[in-house]
């Protein structure tokens, strides 16, 4: 019995004097850190996904204490974190629309021609190296998820070998667009609802040939619009998010149905 | 004196050489790997290493022998001494907070988890089941840090050459770092032989 209590007791004493030291050695040591550093990690996203160009949130935090960084540099602390920020430093908030990635491609399994069965390590850009990936199409998502295993908000999954994005979760830190090797994947405004899903630029009977939502740049879309929104470049429909008006004339003409209008259907489930 | 000296020689080559902990004991080899990415930070890690270590040797001596073999309480080293470690790396964390703070951003996570690292506890508990004495378990724990010191800078200055050398895409990294490790244990072996006639 006595034992126990000795034990106890040692560890209580030991504890109280070290607490005791290194209480004192914390005055002693104290650091002067800006409390506005800690405000304003508080306000951010917390997944350290280093869109900002910072080592981590704390570097970021830091940055934009010292100035070097504008408070609406975190992505995924969105406008209402950029707006808390600059309240704490005291300067203006520029607003900025939240970015959004979006799949620049419909070629799903069965879509997009297959040109032969891919049963190696399971990654983007190791299908890529082989012969080119297992799609025929060489802009097509590979749809072995390099940007799901990159995304730290668990807002990608594969549906039909093609990358889903759940816009509600993404954050718009872009490490999905920066870690696609096809260059699939584009950040856009997230009220952009309108958007070209392909990226072909090969010739229309090249891009056909591929795959059966492939762009083939014949321009109706460009004719149907009345904002002078859509461009043709490379043989591929461009849509500046500038002037489009989200009104989706261009998505009923489109022959080949690839693009889509996210407002008026569920995303990933556009017409076949 | 004579022998006294060459004694002390003795033991400090053991310590540093023979039986260098990440070599021949295997202890402290997170760190190892972790931050032997550069000289420059593997030395400060190795550096603060060293101070915790010895530091420990002693707490952790003046713990067991004056307060827990007196209260026959022998089973709680492994407790007092991570408690003794835990706040000692605290201390090196505040310190080195205020002395370097490029230093402490450097070390990162690496710094607190001094605290876990075997190494550290690995020397405290050696330093019992030998029955060192005092001054032995002081020479132990810093001996034993510098031979750590030693393996993470000779580590280090062999993995910034592997950065500029040619290596197969497999074995990029970690692979050609564990192999790198795998052939200094095999060296360091050979240590050995230094003294048995």
């Amino acid at each position: 019995m006595t034992t126990i209590l000795y034990a106890g007791a040692v560890l209580g004493v030991l504890g109280i004097v070290f607490g005791l030291v290194l209480n004192f050695a914390g005055k002693k040591f104290h650091v002067e850190v800006d409390e506005r550093i800690e405000k304003v990690r508080a306000c951010l996203g917390g997944a350290n996904c280093g869109a900002c160009g910072y080592p981590g949130c704390d570097g970021f935090a830091e940055a934009v204490v010292r100035g070097d960084a504008k408070p609406n540099g975190c992505a995924p602390a969105g406008e209402k974190g950029a707006a808390e920020i600059a309240r704490i430093m005291g300067v203006e908030a520029q607003s900025t629309e939240r970015l959004v990635a979006r799949v620049l491609c419909q070629g799903r399994d069965g879509i997009a021609i297959s040109r032969y069965n891919y049963d190696g390590y399971r990654s983007c850009i190791v299908a890529a190296g082989i012969a080119g990936g297992p799609k025929s199409c060489r802009f097509a998502c590979i749809g072995l998820g390099d940007c799901m295993d990159h995304c730290a908000f668990g807002a990608i999954s594969m549906v039909g070998g093609l990358a889903h994005i759940d816009e509600k979760k993404c954050a718009g830190c872009g490490a999905c667009a920066e870690n696609c090797p096809r260059g699939a994947i584009r950040m856009l405004p997230v009220s952009q609802s309108v958007v070209v899903r392909c990226r072909n630029r090969d010739t229309a009977r090249e891009a056909r040939a591929v795959c059966m939502n492939a762009c083939i740049g014949c321009g109706r879309c460009k004719r149907e619009c009345t904002y002078d929104a859509i461009t043709i470049q490379d043989g591929c429909a461009h849509i500046d998010p500038a002037k489009c008006t989200r009104c989706g004339a261009c998505e009923k003409v489109c022959p080949c149905r690839c693009i889509t209008n996210a407002s008026a259907q569920p995303e990933g489930q556009a017409a076949v | 004196m004579n022998t006294n000296s060459t004694g002390f020689l003795l033991f400090m080559v053991n310590c540093v050489l023979t039986n260098n902990f990440i070599f021949s004991k295997f202890l402290g080899c997170c760190p190892f790997l972790g931050v032997s990415g550069k000289v420059e930070t593997a030395a400060s890690m190795g550096l603060a290493v060293t101070f915790v270590m010895t530091i420990a040797s002693l707490f952790t001596y003046m713990v067991n022998a004056w307060v827990l073999i007196p209260l026959q309480l022998p089973f709680m080293q492994t407790i007092a001494f991570i408690l003794v470690i835990a706040a000692l790396v605290q201390f090196v964390e505040m310190f080195l907070k205020k002395a370097s703070p490029s230093l402490y951003g450097a070390l990162g996570i690496y710094l607190p988890l001094i605290t876990t690292n075997c190494a550290v506890l690995g020397v405290a508990t050696l330093n019992v089941t030998q029955q060192l004495d005092l001054i032995h378990s002081v020479m132990n724990g810093a001996f034993s840090a510098l031979g750590f010191l030693l393996a993470i800078v000779l580590m280090a200055g062999v993995r910034e050459r592997l950065e500029s050398s040619k290596i197969p895409a497999c074995m990029k990294g970690f692979p050609i770092s564990l192999v790198t490790a795998g052939l200094m244990a095999m060296a360091f072996l050979g240590f050995n032989g230094l003294f048995s006639r």
